[in-house]
């Protein structure tokens, strides 16, 4: 079976600058990997690559049977990323936000109560506007809407950031979860003892390639 | 197409009603421009009648660069673009939601300043046919045009200061047909204004268009 990631040779720029300098990569279906390295070592490019949001300069890249370097639109709809700032609309309540978003992605609105609940969205937080949401309950709100989309692919950016304790140990189990159910998942992350106790195979970067853990590992 | 632009436009409707920005700023922006309007050409009231229709759509313009700015403000924040992007919402539909929403929200501007310039500037509005007529397509084509340069300019750290530049010029058109039939309605011969009704009728049909072709490429490169 074909991997769901497959980046070979991958560069990108960003404003003319190299973050991606010839990244190889590839995941299979229903893996767990951990994408770690310092700051600055292309982790959250190579997640926003994935997305489609950023292009592909050189290289090959196919994500979910898509050829990003053609069209990197088409996988778009079938990713979710979660990054470290959420995206979601400050000014809108929780529940407005995962509302127009899962209406913006063909979500049954069921679908996106049950997400709510599970993650704590309700009551006062959940007619509360985003901008007053402390940072663990921001996070809450876009997993939440993460987990209502039930992508294909999960792209999580720090997910673990400002969560206490209870919120990390529950989206692990969401993320194991996901895996279970064939989705396939990347994190980036500082976080080593956390990923390793999920289970993540760890690829590491460095100056914008991979230096352990990709396809030349085995 | 027209389900994403509904999905966009009460999105953004919800984000004025609950931060009521365009009442609380924008409205009172106009009708203080207005007011400065007056005070500048009140020694002269035949001038500041002469004047009315022009004025009352520069303050448009003007209010309407506020409004535009403020559509995209709320998509700056951190990853909201991205996340929208994600989604499976057309381009079209994403543009033509901004642009109904900014359109609604330009239409109860206008509707202040109509009372605005009945009140300071004494204009009698007899050809109330007409003035709405002009309205509606100078609104939208406002709003398309808006709505376009607006997310041309929101991934620049100048969208501020490079807003109106890319907007007004692109409204010099708008401002001119608006203000002729305007004139026309004011000056009780609405017969010689519909021709200019209808040629915003036209830059709304382009600008609309331009838009709907323009959006996803512009959104992207942005």
């Amino acid at each position: 079976m074909a991997p769901v990631i497959h980046l070979r040779d991958v560069v990108a720029l960003l404003g003319g600058f190299p973050a991606l300098t010839g990244v190889d990569l590839d995941v299979d279906a229903a893996e767990l990997v951990a994408l770690v390295g310092a700051n600055g070592a292309g982790k959250t490019t190579v997640l926003r690559v994935c997305a489609g949001l950023v292009p592909v300069d050189s290289g090959t890249a196919s994500v979910l049977g898509e050829d990003l370097t053609r069209n990197g639109r088409a996988v778009r709809s079938r990713v979710g990323l979660l990054g470290p700032s959420g995206g979601l609309y400050d000014e809108l309540t929780a529940m407005d936000n995962l509302r127009f978003f899962a209406r913006a992605a063909r979500v049954d609105p069921a679908d996106v109560d049950r997400a709510a609940e599970r993650f704590g969205i309700t009551g006062r937080v959940a007619d509360s506007p985003v901008v007053r949401l402390s940072t663990g309950q921001r996070r809450r709100v876009a997993l939440a809407s993460l987990v209502a989309r039930r992508p294909q692919l999960w792209l999580l950016d720090e997910p673990h950031g400002g969560l206490d304790a209870e919120g990390r140990d529950l989206l692990d189990a969401v993320v194991l979860s996901a895996v279970a159910s064939g989705a396939t998942v990347v994190i980036a992350s500082h976080d080593l003892d956390r990923t390793s106790a999920l289970g993540c195979r760890h690829v590491t970067l460095a100056g914008g390639s991979v230096v352990e853990g990709g396809p030349d590992a085995a | 197409m027209l389900r994403d632009a509904m999905l966009v436009a009460g999105k953004d409707l919800r984000v004025e009603a609950r931060t009521r920005v365009g009442l609380g700023q924008v409205a009172p922006f106009a009708v203080l421009v207005l007011v400065l309007f007056g005070f500048a050409l009140d020694p002269d009231r035949g001038i500041l009648e002469a004047a009315t229709p022009g004025l009352f759509w520069i303050t448009v313009l003007f209010a309407s660069v506020l409004g535009v700015q403020r559509a995209y403000a709320v998509e700056s924040g951190a990853g909201v673009r991205d996340a929208l992007r994600l989604t499976s919402l057309s381009p079209g539909g994403m543009f033509l939601g901004k642009a109904l929403a900014l359109a609604v929200q330009l239409l109860a501007v206008e509707l202040v300043l109509g009372v605005g310039v009945i009140v300071l500037y004494g204009a009698d509005p007899a050809g109330w046919i007409l003035l709405v007529g002009t309205a509606l397509p100078a609104t939208a084509g406002i709003a398309a045009a808006g709505s376009l340069s607006g997310v041309l300019a929101v991934g620049l750290r100048v969208r501020e200061t490079l807003l109106p530049l890319l907007l007004l010029p692109v409204l010099a058109p708008v401002l001119l047909a608006a203000t002729r039939a305007f004139e026309a309605a004011l000056d009780g011969s609405p017969a010689d204004g519909w021709p200019w009704a209808g040629l915003l009728a036209l830059f709304a049909v382009v600008y609309v268009g331009c838009g709907i072709g323009l959006y996803g490429t512009v959104l992207e490169e942005s």
